[in-house]
């Protein structure tokens, strides 16, 4: 899929567009005549970068260390020995394997989860910002009603029910829940209402196109940068899902990374358990890395698709 | 678009005709994901309501009990105590996380920084890393004896207390969330900064306004809607609060009890005690509270001032 640049995106959300097209990479002047650098608000600015990035620095510093030197140097510098290759190398084997096992699951869980959670999101946001259909309204109270019931208190009776269905251990009991995205659908709804002119749809069906063929020729390529940040933070959501999995699985075949990680911490706390933090620090550096790395190289498609969701109110 | 043309029947005009077929086209697309939403939310709930309602016992079997369960639960001091403790964590917690969001957003949109995109991308990391990471990090680091806590001490001959011990470990639990969600809800707050029209600061200069004036009338009116979700975002999360104390048990099980917050508590009476219909009764009346807090933000956020 390639996305339009946010410049492009924007260009086209139609003849009186209500506002300049947010230009995310180039500083703008927030308000000032001329804004100048302020050195004091860089270093308080610079504090709450500080605060979030020394846990990932001490993640990074404590994965290169024995179990030994964890214990005995110091946290924010190295130990005596550099043992990130072989901490890396004993997380991938330890076990048979199972941490490549749980990979492969998470990678799983967000092809089929985030992947159909982006895909209903973008057809219901469509839906909702391009066509007047009965119930319409009800649609929208219903979603946003059900946004305010906690998660976690659908688990409980989603277990029960699944349980009935013979889906609990199995992927489908971590996927099917994660395929609804309310603040996805959200996001998309105000972003095909900024991206989509009507003009554009009216003219595809004067032309003759049906709605699949209008949504799929003409559509989806205005809606991209906002596909990217729907995927984005679906993406984000499956990744680092860990109470759905923790109540359907039962069976640590089917584990994400995360209940693997919380399985081996906890791993030293019963009796018997062999202690294996070094491997839990390792393993926490690799399950984060993919996101950290897609962060850094998609940083302008999920921003703009953000900042034109959020111009409706 | 507006095609609301009543459906007039045997109609040979095809503009007519293709409007009333318009009429459900929409429900081609929003229906997938209303299914799929029917059976992982609206059945759930419907199944919850209806466990509430009774009992299930060795003797005697399932029966209906009405509103017993609700009566149990709204005299159960386990339920109370956890729900201050979230009603707590909630007044201290989202306030300085969404203080020091709206900050950071106002610094970065100001244009005034030395190194913006480097900040931004920094202190929304965070938010990559899965709870169970973020909250084994911060155990790891919060440790007196082998831990950065402890490092201090040692170095500097400090006693700073456990973070970890019964008086401390909300707060601790406060700064993981903390961490986790500041660059979240900075990133919304700056998108909604970024599409303020320009024509607005160019208005308030020929005024002769400050930036604090600039700030407090142009910039924090004009993204209110964002700051309403984050704040119901932020409530709704903080009555949920489940997986940094319940991956912290492990480290700190005599601070962190299986009634901790409400949500826990769930859990604990379902999967350790299998007592079903008592514990969806908790969770609906968790997810009533939440709703109603929520709703009450919602109004008194977005009532125009007079």
């Amino acid at each position: 899929m390639s996305a339009p640049t946010p410049a492009l995106a924007a260009a086209t959300t139609g003849p009186s567009p209500r506002r300049p097209a947010p230009r995310l990479r180039t500083p703008r002047r927030g308000g000032g005549s001329r804004a100048r650098r302020s050195p004091l608000l860089t270093v308080l600015t610079a504090l709450v970068g500080i605060y979030a990035l020394v846990p990932l620095a001490w993640l990074v510093v404590n994965a290169t260390k024995t179990q030994g030197d964890l214990f005995s140097s110091f946290g924010l510098w190295f130990g005596d020995s550099f043992a990130l290759w072989d901490n890396i190398q004993a997380t991938l084997a330890y076990d048979d394997g199972v941490f490549g096992r749980w990979f492969a699951n998470t990678v799983l869980y967000v092809v089929v989860g985030a992947g159909g959670a982006t895909f209903l999101a973008v057809l219901g946001g469509y839906a909702l910002a391009k066509f007047d259909f009965p119930g319409k309204r009800a649609v929208f109270a219903v979603v946003i009603g059900a946004v305010a019931v906690p998660g976690t208190a659908l688990a409980v009776p989603t277990f029960l029910m699944f349980s009935q269905m013979g889906l609990t251990n199995t992927p489908w009991a971590v996927i099917v829940p994660s395929l609804i995205s309310p603040f996805g659908l959200y996001l998309m709804w105000t972003f095909a209402a900024e991206a989509i002119p009507g003009e554009l749809l009216e003219a595809a069906r004067i032309d003759g196109a049906g709605e699949f063929r209008t949504f799929f020729r003409v559509s989806l390529p205005l809606l991209a940068p906002g596909i990217v940040t729907v995927l984005l933070f679906t993406t984000v959501a499956t990744w680092n899902n860990y109470f759905l999995p923790l109540i359907m699985l039962r069976d640590s075949t089917w584990y994400p990374l995360t209940l693997g990680l919380n399985a081996w911490n906890a791993q030293a706390a019963t009796a018997g358990g062999e202690a294996i933090f070094n491997l839990v620090i390792t393993g926490a550096l690799l399950t984060i890395l993919p996101l950290v790395v897609a962060f850094l190289f998609l940083q302008r498609f999920w921003q703009s698709g953000l900042a034109a969701g959020s111009v409706k109110e | 678009m507006t095609t609301t043309s009543p459906p007039t029947t045997a109609s040979t005009n095809p503009v007519v005709h293709r409007a009333s077929r318009r009429r459900w086209t929409g429900w081609m697309f929003v229906g997938p994901f209303m299914a799929v939403f029917a059976l992982v939310f609206l059945a759930p709930i419907a199944y919850s309501l209806y466990l509430s309602a009774f009992r299930t016992q060795m003797v005697g079997g399932t029966q209906f009990v009405g509103l017993d369960n609700y009566a149990r639960a709204l005299g159960d001091p386990q339920f109370w105590d956890g729900v201050a403790r979230v009603g707590l964590f909630l007044v201290v917690q989202v306030p300085i996380m969404l203080g020091i969001a709206l900050l950071v957003a106002l610094a970065l949109d100001s244009g005034r920084l030395y190194g913006t995109s480097f900040f931004r991308i920094s202190i929304f990391m965070p938010y990559a890393v899965p709870a169970v990471v973020a909250t084994l990090m911060w155990g790891f680091m919060y440790g007196t004896r082998f831990g950065l806590v402890g490092n201090i001490n040692d170095l500097f001959g400090t006693s700073l207390p456990n973070p970890l011990s019964p008086d401390l470990v909300l707060a601790s639990i406060g700064n993981i969330v903390t961490w986790e969600f500041v660059g979240y809800n900075m990133l919304i707050f700056y998108a909604a900064l970024r599409v303020v029209p320009h024509s607005l600061y160019e208005a308030a200069e020929i005024d002769g306004a400050g930036q604090w004036r600039v700030i407090t009338a142009i910039k924090l009116p004009a993204i209110r809607g964002a700051l309403v979700i984050a704040t119901i975002f932020s409530i709704i999360g903080s009555f949920q609060l489940f997986n940094e104390p319940s991956i912290l048990q492990s480290l700190a099980p005599n601070a962190i009890t299986t009634s901790y917050t409400p949500n826990l508590y769930a859990y604990s009476l379902s999967f350790s005690g299998q007592q079903y219909n008592y514990s969806a009764t908790v969770a609906i009346i968790m997810g009533l509270i939440t709703m109603v807090i929520a709703y009450v933000v919602q109004l008194r956020g977005m009532r125009k001032e007079a």
